[in-house]
């Protein structure tokens, strides 16, 4: 495997932008199990591999690409799978370029292993190709969790602790488990049945999933653990509350927040309205603001559909500060999206109700910020007004106070996240109860709060198995 | 899947469903609403918890049939099942012994006063209710809300029923007579709230409004329920569905309630048309029924 250095490094087929942009199939096409060997052939199989380090969740990466090397590729998975129970949807949404690729030595002089399409790879053939899957059986221990939220966080605490014998309850407050894996990131970055087998995989373990079950509304945390029996509770409930900009005009019709336009087209199918009920307006020229995945997912998105014109992103910032991921803004751009950098809005200006001007400033960047990115100020008497009938507002959110409301032992922080009592099992302050994911640590990615998922489902595991819980 | 015990037509296009669902029964408050989605196809629409028992484990909902989905849901019979109920969602009524409580109902917004009339009632309060409707037989609930209220007032615009006129003119004239209202609860058309809200400003009397508008996912995920309060936003779902009639904008909600009208509109007659052509007879009276919302 030494000599591959030179091979540069393998792109996967992708639908060409102009096609793409009107439909709702995945991007990127995947590697053919001959890319995914030849890429694997780059890799010098590290005696200290850098890129384990920038894994959240420590992915025993050398060893599973060279299982893809020799054309094991079930074997890798299982690799894969000992830290990492989602590898279809992380290989897939993870910012590799922040992450494993960040580190890999191969990238030093050249591109690195392409470590999340290797990864994506494995977790696609597994699926298509494995006939049942190999159900580890355990001796049920008769103990009781219930999970509150079926996002990565939830899912990942779910099938962890299933698999250690437990008996568990997934509550998912919509009809759909999954998450912003359902609802958020649209079907052209994370196929939904990719989503689904995982689900499914979960409830092949034993896991039962009882949707449309708001706690903190229907049953109380206590509630879960005095009345109905759980001798422990976690918390994956995600973030909530989007945030606005709180200028004048937001209450114009055609003012979105990203979470509802991207739940009414996703999770609602608006887009094949009306086979199915719920509409989204035929707009025309749609502006989006932001810079971050959820923006350019919200842009994207609205370019998918039908009546699209025109898509604008206004961002605050230049192209560097953008958090969105590297592909996105690159895919983003191929698909003819309209980035007008340095803009931020302060007035939506309406017709009849509806919007039709989008009045901003331009900006320029003075000195960093507690960010350590520069930070965005006004130029005078820079007014300009974007024409646009929609607008998607991509600004992140808060939290969402139900749980916190119907449980005043549980402590927060002044924005309201659950604090934890202890970082290294993910306990919060209220005994039994556990919790992760954006709840905790504000929007992050889907890793993170799976890594989350996975601390605290070792923390339940040895809470409810040591005491007369 | 969520049963329908019983399903009864009270008048045109109004329809009370008791639906099957223990777990929403035994937790549910008056002034709570639950999310409804029919089908796998279907959308997701609020609708107002009017009773709840939890012995039977049921809860009690009215639906007017206007909409594709309300229309959808008027074609479901006893024993059939709905795919989704989530609930209950929104702060309970504040219930507590403020004195005298009027109790505004105007037409369909009656079946959400009711349980909270009787909740006040049972608290210790002087209940005045007013309800009020186009017309006699959209009266809904009178023997019910006779039962639960100290005291009830039927207007409608016609005055084929109590006095003619408009919920307003009665409350008016209860505050011109004297009588000390110590507060006012006022649930209906949106119009309505705001009328009660501005005449009740005037005399100073703390008046509470529930709000009703555009959900989704009804958890303070989506931001599709914001209204403005006070000059703030609120998402009604979570910080509402009760808010001070005083406080609210209510040209901005009247904006944003029409926001789907066309698209509603769509849908509605698409499925007219869809179901007439299977059954020509039976239809014939529901879509004319719905031309005149
Ligand atoms: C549009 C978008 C794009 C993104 N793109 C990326 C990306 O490319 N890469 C990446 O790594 N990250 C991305 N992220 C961030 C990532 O999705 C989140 O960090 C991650 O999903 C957090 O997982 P979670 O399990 O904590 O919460 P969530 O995924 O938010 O799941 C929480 C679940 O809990 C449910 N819930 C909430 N309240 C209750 C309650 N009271 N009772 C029961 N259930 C409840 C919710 O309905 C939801 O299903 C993106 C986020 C968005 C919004
Ligand atoms: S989980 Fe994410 S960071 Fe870890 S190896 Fe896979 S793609 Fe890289
Ligand atoms: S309905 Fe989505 S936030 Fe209220």
């Amino acid at each position: 495997m030494k000599s591959g250095k030179k091979i540069p490094r393998t792109q996967p087929p992708e639908q060409k932008p102009e096609v793409r942009r009107h439909n709702f199939q995945e991007v990127s096409l995947g590697y053919t199990p001959a890319m995914a060997q030849l890429e694997a052939s780059r890799c010098i199989q590290c005696k200290k591999p850098k890129c384990m380090i920038g894994c959240p969740v420590r992915v025993h990466i050398p060893e599973f690409i060279d299982l893809v090397a020799q054309g094991k590729f079930l074997e890798a998975a299982e690799k894969i799978k000992e830290s990492n129970s989602l590898p279809g949807i992380t290989g897939r949404v993870c910012p590799q370029e922040d992450q494993c690729e960040k580190h890999c030595v191969v990238g030093i002089k050249g591109e690195p292993l392409a470590i999340g399409k290797l990864e994506r790879f494995v977790a696609d053939f597994e699926r298509l190709h494995k006939s049942g899957d190999s159900l580890i059986q355990t001796q049920p221990t008769g103990k009781r969790i219930a999970i509150i939220g079926a996002g990565p966080a939830g899912l990942t605490a779910a099938g962890d602790l299933a698999k250690m014998g437990h008996e568990v309850v997934i509550f998912e407050a919509l009809h759909q488990p999954g998450g912003v894996l359902f609802y958020g990131i649209p079907q052209f970055r994370l196929p939904k049945d990719v989503v689904e087998a995982e689900i499914d995989y979960l409830r092949k373990l034993g896991v039962e999933i009882k949707v449309n079950y708001v706690i903190g509304q229907i049953k109380s945390l206590d509630e879960l653990m005095k009345e109905e029996g759980f001798h422990a509770v976690f918390i994956g409930t995600g973030a909530g509350l989007p945030h606005f900009l709180d200028i004048p005009g937001e209450n114009l019709n055609g003012v979105y927040s990203a979470n509802e336009f991207l739940t009414r087209v996703n999770l609602m199918h608006a887009w094949e309205f009306p086979r199915f009920d719920t509409p989204i307006h035929p707009h025309k020229v749609i502006a989006v603001v932001g810079g971050g995945n959820t923006a350019l997912d919200a842009a994207r998105t609205a370019l998918r559909l039908p009546t699209t014109e025109k898509v604008i992103v206004l961002y605050r910032r230049s192209r560097e500060e953008m958090p969105a991921r590297q592909e996105e803004i690159q895919h983003a751009e191929e698909e003819g999206i309209d980035f007008q950098f340095l803009t931020a809005p302060f007035e939506f200006r309406g017709k009849n109700g509806w919007l039709s001007q989008i009045a901003c400033y331009r900006m320029a960047l003075g000195k960093p910020d507690a960010s350590d990115r520069r930070r965005p100020e006004r130029i005078p008497d820079s007014e300009f007004e974007v024409k646009a009938d929609a607008v998607i507002i991509a600004l992140g959110s808060g939290v969402n106070p139900l749980i916190a409301k119907s449980a005043e032992d549980l402590q927060t922080d002044s924005k309201g996240h659950i604090e934890l009592a202890d970082e290294d099992i993910n306990v919060t302050s209220k005994p039994g109860v556990f919790a992760g994911g954006d709840i905790v640590t504000g929007a992050a990615t889907v890793i993170s709060a799976m890594g989350a998922g996975k601390k605290a489902a070792q923390g339940i595991h040895e809470y409810v198995m040591k005491g007369n819980h | 899947m969520y049963t329908i015990l019983e399903k009864e037509n009270l008048a045109p296009r109004v329809f009370r469903y008791i639906i099957q669902a223990p777990d929403i029964a035994k937790k549910a408050r008056p002034g709570q609403f639950v999310i409804i989605r029919l089908d796998e196809t279907g959308e997701r629409f609020p609708i107002t918890i009017s009773d709840m028992d939890s012995n039977s484990g049921t809860l009690t909902v009215y639906v007017q049939a206007i909409g594709k989905s309300s229309l959808e849901m008027s074609e479901l019979h006893d024993g059939d099942s709905i795919l989704d109920v989530v609930g209950p969602l929104g702060n309970a009524s504040e219930i507590a012994k403020f004195g005298t409580v009027v109790l505004v109902g105007g037409g369909f917004g009656i079946a959400a006063i009711h349980p909270i009339a009787r909740a006040l009632t049972e608290a210790g309060n002087h209940t005045l209710s007013i309800l009020g409707a186009r017309t006699a037989e959209l009266v809904l609930l009178e023997d019910a809300m006779r039962k639960v209220s100290s005291e009830v007032c039927i207007v409608t615009n016609d005055g084929s029923s109590g006095s003619e006129g408009l919920v307003t003119d009665v409350l008016l004239q209860k505050i011109k007579e004297g009588i000390p209202i110590d507060r006012v609860i006022a649930i209906g058309p949106l119009v309505m709230m705001k009328s009660v809200a501005d005449l009740t400003r005037s005399y100073n009397i703390k008046t509470t409004v529930s709000l009703n508008p555009i959900m989704i996912d009804g958890t303070g995920m989506c931001g599709a329920c914001r209204v403005t309060v006070g000059n703030q936003m609120k998402f009604a779902c979570v910080d509402g569905p009760e808010f001070d009639g005083h406080e609210v904008d209510f040209e901005s909600l009247f904006n944003r309630l029409n926001s789907y009208v066309s698209e509603e509109y769509e849908a509605r007659q698409r499925y007219i048309q869809d179901t007439q052509d299977k059954e020509p007879c039976r239809l014939e009276a529901s879509s004319q029924t719905v031309s005149s919302s």
